[in-house]
């Protein structure tokens, strides 16, 4: 039916009105993952495809090998390709138990200075929570911060770990934090810490902060205690807007905020780099147990696909993919089975490429 | 213990008349079981003078000192014996002096009330905050928290029954930083053996007095895998002790994406400090709000009670508008602690009939009572007990 009117107003006169002018197609790098990975990386290569996005998929396998001099890397071609392409979308991975290697994320992170985690959380209309009209964005510096990986064992029975806190590494979070509320039109941004504790280091994330909150004066700025932001949060979560904070305050707080929409399997996320690139990835499990069974949901990662076309300018794509998966799960009568539905991954996938190609 | 007790109360109703001659008696018995005593466990005397005890009072910062005087007040009323005394801390004064007293009339005392003292963070690093001072100074190593839906308090939850076990004096809170370059700062997270050994210890025994039948570890031993690791490996091992309980562990993001959807899985939790921190404010919040929950700090030799989420509400303060019923029942756990439990027990009454019944409540709870209303209907319950109490 879509295909029909194409072909009216293409014969209504020269030139369609309804066509789009000539599409520079972008190359992104697509990593399926593991588990539940290849299929709803298939299914959101669908759901692009039917909504016809500019986007030209290179997939690419992620695994642990080792380097010359020892070192874990991620296999050459992968790399080559992000660098490459700058964007990425990726499917969950995993990492085994004592493999003897750092987990994938970890080395993927390291490869590409991946210093900022960024998840909206936006209310899902039509997957109830306790908690509605919530609109927040967390920003996590995915660097250093408490995840430094430094621990020793001082005397037998008495450990240390080491929480790191560096002005560089602070303040480009910061920037990142303010240039995306001044992009995405957020009014406001709050520096989570716990200075009164950890004065020097929280202390030195706070500074940053407010430097930059300097060049920044369109952007609101405040900041609150990690306490306090987690006691409001599960009272009130309307009052934040865009939150940044260093490594593990970000983990828990980003996590809590996921936990406020639905979980992660509709949360969308994605990490920032230092050379322009940006990984946007689930981030749930590979869920094993139903890998192949068609069962999966998709909606974690075609959200973060919705969020790197969004980085990639193609705004009208991501409105129209967004709008097509969110009125799919509002009308409740195709929905996977971790949404409340008894519908394959693959019917899921169907309703929506149905619904986008009504929008266009 | 309670031998000597039974000696001390009799050579009191001797003394008096036969005085010195009895006296040299009693004090050879006493220094017997006082001696014999000291061998199994050193449990420093109750300040206890004439029936009465004596309690250390910290007012604080904020809407501490407010929240504190209607302590005091409601306890003048219900003819409570136990006097305060009141030691101030200057919190913006960059001398130790203050809370070093207020650390020695604790240590006098045994058990203490607090509000929160507020830590400018703008003064230099070496002020340490005097909260987590007085923790340390004192080895409060446990902070017990339960979160209770009330069922006079609208909240997005219901049944929630968590008790929150968090280790209080090491961890994040060590206050061991150094800028080795500068621009690069490294802050000290302490683990050791035996303070996880024993809050795990602390944790399985409330569990077990108190009837609970699951305790969950909060950790992040994937990515702190020496330090979140070796607390993990102390609660499994005193685990192993309690098999009549059920032990887990929990990873802290997942446990507070839980917590936000179902909270009601929980039953006992415990966890390093800065978990604690994020836990009991994520409880605190789910159940109504930092005006409803009280605190308690416990030593091997003294505890500290306060509102559990330790804010210091600046504001709020001076408006009349704070939520009294966080402090009353912390005041209520100390006087449990006392083992003043008729007392207790009529001033937890009322202010859980004033909360649940008659529903008045104060701006935070969406309501329109001020402070002072609630403290008088809080009163007035207990006069129609028809105990003995003072004048309004």
């Amino acid at each position: 039916m879509a295909a029909a009117t194409k072909e009216t107003s293409r014969a209504a006169g020269g030139a369609p009105r309804t066509q789009p002018p000539r599409r520079i197609m972008q190359t992104v790098t697509l990593i399926p993952g593991d588990g539940i990975g290849p299929e709803i990386s298939a299914a959101v290569v669908k759901i692009f495809d039917a909504a016809k996005a500019p986007v030209q998929w290179e997939e690419r396998n992620v695994t642990a090998i080792k380097g010359p001099g020892g070192k874990w890397m991620i296999p050459a071609d992968a790399k080559e390709s992000m660098d490459r392409s700058k964007i990425g979308l990726k499917g969950p991975l995993k990492t085994p138990i004592a493999a003897g290697h750092p987990s994938m994320n970890l080395l993927l992170r390291k490869t590409f200075d991946l210093y900022a985690n960024v998840r909206p959380c936006v209310s899902i209309e039509g997957y109830r929570t306790p908690y509605t009209d919530v609109d927040l964005v967390t920003i996590r510096e995915n660097t250093e911060g408490e995840y430094s990986g430094i621990e020793h064992v001082i005397v037998d029975g008495v450990v240390q770990s080491i929480k790191l806190i560096t002005e560089d590494a602070s303040r480009r979070i910061a920037e990142y934090a303010f240039e995306y509320a001044r992009n995405n039109q957020r009014s406001s941004v709050t520096a989570v810490h716990k200075a009164n504790i950890m004065r020097m280091s929280d202390g030195l994330f706070l500074r940053k902060c407010r430097e930059v909150a300097e060049n920044f004066k369109d952007v609101k700025f405040t900041e609150m205690y990690l306490d306090t932001v987690c006691l409001n949060m599960v009272q009130d979560p309307t009052q934040f807007d865009v939150l940044v904070m260093p490594n593990l305050y970000g983990d828990i707080l980003s996590d809590l905020c996921a936990g406020l929409i639905g979980g992660l399997g509709v949360t969308p996320s994605g990490n920032i780099g230092a050379n322009g690139v940006a990984i946007f990835e689930s981030v749930h499990g590979t869920a094993p147990d139903i890998a192949g069974l068609d069962l999966a949901n998709p909606t974690a990662l075609l959200l973060s696909g919705v969020m790197m076309l969004r980085h990639m300018g193609l705004h009208q794509y991501a409105a129209k993919i967004q709008t097509a998966c969110f009125d799919t799960i509002k009308e409740k009568k195709v929905l996977t089975k971790d949404l409340g539905g008894n519908s394959k991954c693959s019917e899921f996938t169907t309703e929506i490429c149905r619904r986008v190609q009504d929008l266009a | 213990m309670a031998a000597h007790s039974a000696v001390l109360s009799v050579s009191r109703i001797i003394n008096p008349i036969w005085g010195r001659h009895l006296g040299n008696t009693v004090k050879v018995f006493g220094t017997t079981l006082t001696s014999h005593r000291n061998k199994t466990l050193h449990v420093p005397p109750p300040a206890k003078y004439g029936g009465r005890h004596t309690v250390t009072l910290i007012p604080g910062d904020g809407i501490g000192p407010e929240l504190l005087s209607h302590v005091v007040e409601v306890f003048r009323f219900s003819c409570v014996p136990v006097d305060f005394e009141v030691v101030h801390v200057n919190s913006a004064l960059e001398a130790e002096d203050d809370i070093d007293n207020a650390i020695t009339a604790i240590r006098r005392n045994g058990v203490a009330l607090k509000g929160n003292i507020e830590t400018k963070h703008t003064m230099p690093p070496s002020m340490k905050s005097r909260n987590n001072l007085l923790r340390t100074s004192l080895d409060l190593y446990a902070n017990v928290m339960h979160c209770q839906s009330l069922p006079g308090v609208q909240t997005r939850h219901r049944n929630i029954d968590i008790m929150i076990i968090r280790e209080n004096t090491e961890g994040e809170y060590s206050s061991l930083e150094h800028e080795s370059v500068s621009g690069v700062v490294e802050c000290l997270k302490i683990i050791t053996r035996s303070n996880s050994l024993r809050i795990a210890e602390y944790a399985f025994q409330l569990a077990r007095e108190k009837g609970r039948r699951r305790v969950t570890a909060v950790h992040k031993a994937n990515i702190m895998k020496l330090g979140d690791g070796l607390f993990l490996q102390c609660c499994r091992e005193v685990a192993s002790g309690y098999p009549d309980i059920t032990f887990d562990s929990m990873i802290v993001d997942n446990t507070t994406m839980q917590l936000v959807s179902k909270p009601q899985q929980f039953d006992v939790m415990v966890m390093p400090n800065l978990y604690g921190n994020v836990v009991s404010n994520v409880c605190a919040g789910l159940v109504g709000g930092p005006g409803l929950v009280p605190g308690a700090n416990y030593g091997r030799d003294y505890a500290v009670f306060e509102t559990a989420t330790r804010n210091t509400g600046k504001s709020v303060a001076g408006k009349n508008i704070a939520n009294p019923t966080a402090m009353l029942l912390a005041s209520c756990m100390m006087l449990d602690h006392l083992k003043l439990y008729n007392y207790a027990n009529l001033i937890r009454n009322a202010v859980l009939t004033t909360m649940n019944e008659t529903r008045l409540h104060t701006a935070d709870l969406g309501g329109q009572g001020t402070t002072s209303e609630v403290v008088q209907s809080i009163m007035r319950i207990i006069q129609s007990k028809g105990q003995l109490t003072a004048d309004i």
